[in-house]
């Protein structure tokens, strides 16, 4: 579905990414894990068209993404939650989801009774949401904001769904509800690309998993591969 | 205590009630609320370029004196037809929707010419090229129509209503009301539409915005094009009001704006239109109880101060806030 194909990435003089190739396939559920700095955030942002490659190709179902400006890239399919959430704080919880939705224009009537039942999925997922629809999305608790940024992403329907560290900063209890929740869309059939620190729920989770190293992919394999693997166990489960 | 109470109050509220009561007060505040309507439109044109790209659009003013230009040729043209005998307010209408049509492909062009390529550039580059359109459209106004005073077409009589000594012109109702209702229609264009959430969304997080599929260019010019529409109303109001025209009204209306747009707290929508009558208000009545020779000055002293107890300004956000 996804393919990157030798990425190459740089801030100025610093490169992110040393060439990086990586396959996702329909269905999947992949994880990336990486320490901090490992550039796992700006594989994501070069995904999306927000930073242009150096280098290298990204293929996603057949047409080659990598010079698309970001909103195409969002109509071809791919929704991006990024690292810190970014709600929009001073729009209301419903304008953050409408604004979500924004690729998705109402003109025909089949397109609103979708985007109708798109909202009753995600009501029925984050109850939450619904009670506080009418508040401003900066009033909004960290676990909130999280359930939010990932309900605004799903709002255009992706085909691939990208989310950069969801878990940060979250208590234990609000970790488990997203991460139920990632497994729910999963089943819907949308295809997850998962950044996460949090190695040991991420690789539980994941059909199969990427290791990032200062730019480099070090390791790939199945997720219980990975979970089982001494250098892994050693660098990022703290055992 | 309480006769020195009632004293104080007195003291305080008598000069006040007749301040209030006498005509001059509320003369004053006619004029001010159409010379503040018209500054609250130019402001917002100001505010919503800086609530999107950080960018004082400089060569703003100059839009709204090409709007000012516009109406006049557009009105020259139409009495020479004879349509403005025929039906007055279509002529009216005619050309205001002419105007706005024009400033708002300058206002388009200007952004895709001057600013758009420098998108990446230190902030000083962008601002030096608004000082250089405006320079521009200046010397180009100057050299297509000359550098002297132009005269608006005579064709809306001087009358007015007269009501225990104020005086209110039909000019001053037909500003204050069109005012109100483009700010009415752009509160409703940025609450409720589409493309109004977008715009809000865009002013927030600029990268985010492009994650939800929001296409950044569309919403500047989008941006522009309103702005530029709104300034090109004001134009065309004004110089019916003052019946005079020069190449050079931009620059003043411009930094009155740019101050209105400030005051309320700049990137702000309710901030501009607020700051825009504040300033009106506190213009002609400082002329009226003070001294007329500085009526220029006022408004900046009280910007001023506001800025000094509050720097956002009246509506604006704290800077923290913005991440
Ligand atoms: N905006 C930026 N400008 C310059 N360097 C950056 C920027 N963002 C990230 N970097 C650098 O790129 C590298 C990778 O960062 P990032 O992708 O954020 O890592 P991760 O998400 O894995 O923590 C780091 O060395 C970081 O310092
Ligand atoms: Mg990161």
């Amino acid at each position: 579905m996804l393919e990157l194909n030798n990425i190459r990435t740089s801030y100025g003089q610093i490169e992110a990414l040393k060439g990086i190739s990586l396959r996702i396939d329909q269905g999947e559920i992949v994880c990336l894990i990486g320490s901090n700095g490992a550039g796992k955030s700006t594989a994501l942002m070069t995904i999306s068209g927000i930073l242009r490659p150096k280098s290298g190709s990204i293929t996603f179902i057949g047409s080659n993404i990598s010079n698309m400006p970001p909103h195409s890239i969002v109509e071809m399919g791919i929704s991006h939650v990024p690292e810190g959430r970014r709600i929009f704080s001073r729009l209301t919880v419903k304008e953050n989801l409408e604004i979500g939705a924004y690729t998705k224009k109402s003109k025909f009537k089949n397109q609103n009774s979708k985007l109708k039942k798109q909202y009753e999925k995600i009501f029925e997922m984050f109850p939450v949401l619904k009670e506080r629809q009418k508040q401003m999305g900066g009033t909004l608790s960290g676990g909130e904001q999280q359930m939010l940024a990932i309900s605004r992403a799903l709002m255009s329907g992706p085909k691939l769904l990208i989310l950069d560290e969801p878990s940060l900063g979250l208590a234990p209890i609000i970790v488990s509800r997203i991460f139920r929740a990632i497994r729910e869309i999963n089943h819907e059939g949308v295809t997850i690309l998962l950044v996460e620190q949090n190695a040991h729920a991420a690789l539980n989770l994941s059909n199969r998993g990427y290791v990032l190293e200062s730019g480099k992919i070090t390791m790939h394999g199945m997720g219980k591969e990975l979970l089982n693997d001494e250098q892994v166990k050693k660098a990022y489960l703290g055992e | 205590m309480l006769p020195i109470y009632t004293y104080l109050i007195f003291s305080v509220l008598k000069p006040l009630l007749f301040l209030l009561k006498s005509s001059v007060f509320v003369q004053q505040v006619i004029n001010g609320l159409t010379v503040g309507g018209v500054y609250a439109l130019i402001a917002l044109g100001y505010t919503m370029v800086y609530g999107i790209l950080e960018l004082i659009n400089f060569a703003h003013g100059e839009i709204y004196m090409l709007g000012a230009y516009l109406g006049i040729i557009f009105l020259g043209f139409f009495t020479a037809i004879g349509l403005t005998s025929f039906s007055l307010p279509l002529s009216l209408f005619l050309a205001f929707i002419l105007s706005i049509i024009f400033c708002s492909s300058y206002g388009y062009t200007m952004e895709k010419i001057a600013y758009k390529p420098l998108r990446n550039a230190p902030r000083l580059s962008p601002l030096i090229s608004a000082i250089g359109v405006s320079i521009f459209l200046q010397n180009y106004v100057m050299l297509t129509q000359g550098a002297t005073d132009k005269v608006f077409p005579h064709i809306v009589e001087n009358a007015g209503l007269e009501i225990g000594g104020v005086s209110v012109t039909y000019i001053q109702l037909f500003i204050i009301t069109v005012s109100v209702l483009m700010m009415l229609s752009l509160h409703i264009f940025i609450t409720r539409t589409r493309m109004g959430k977008a715009m809000r969304a865009v002013a927030q997080d600029k990268t985010m915005a492009s994650l939800v599929g929001i296409n950044i260019d569309t919403v500047i010019s989008v941006t522009f094009v309103i702005g530029s529409g709104l300034a090109a109303v004001a134009g065309l109001m004004v110089a019916s009001y003052y019946g005079l025209v020069n190449y050079s009204i931009g620059y003043i209306a411009g930094i009155k704006a740019f101050t209105a747009a400030v005051l309320g707290g700049i990137g702000s929508i309710p901030g501009a239109m607020f700051g825009g009558i504040f300033l009106g208000l506190i213009e002609s009545l400082s002329a009226a109880y003070i001294s007329p020779e500085y009526k220029d000055a006022y408004a900046f002293i009280i910007l001023i101060i506001i800025l000094l107890i509050k720097p956002s300004g009246l509506f604006g956000k704290s800077q923290e806030e913005k991440v």
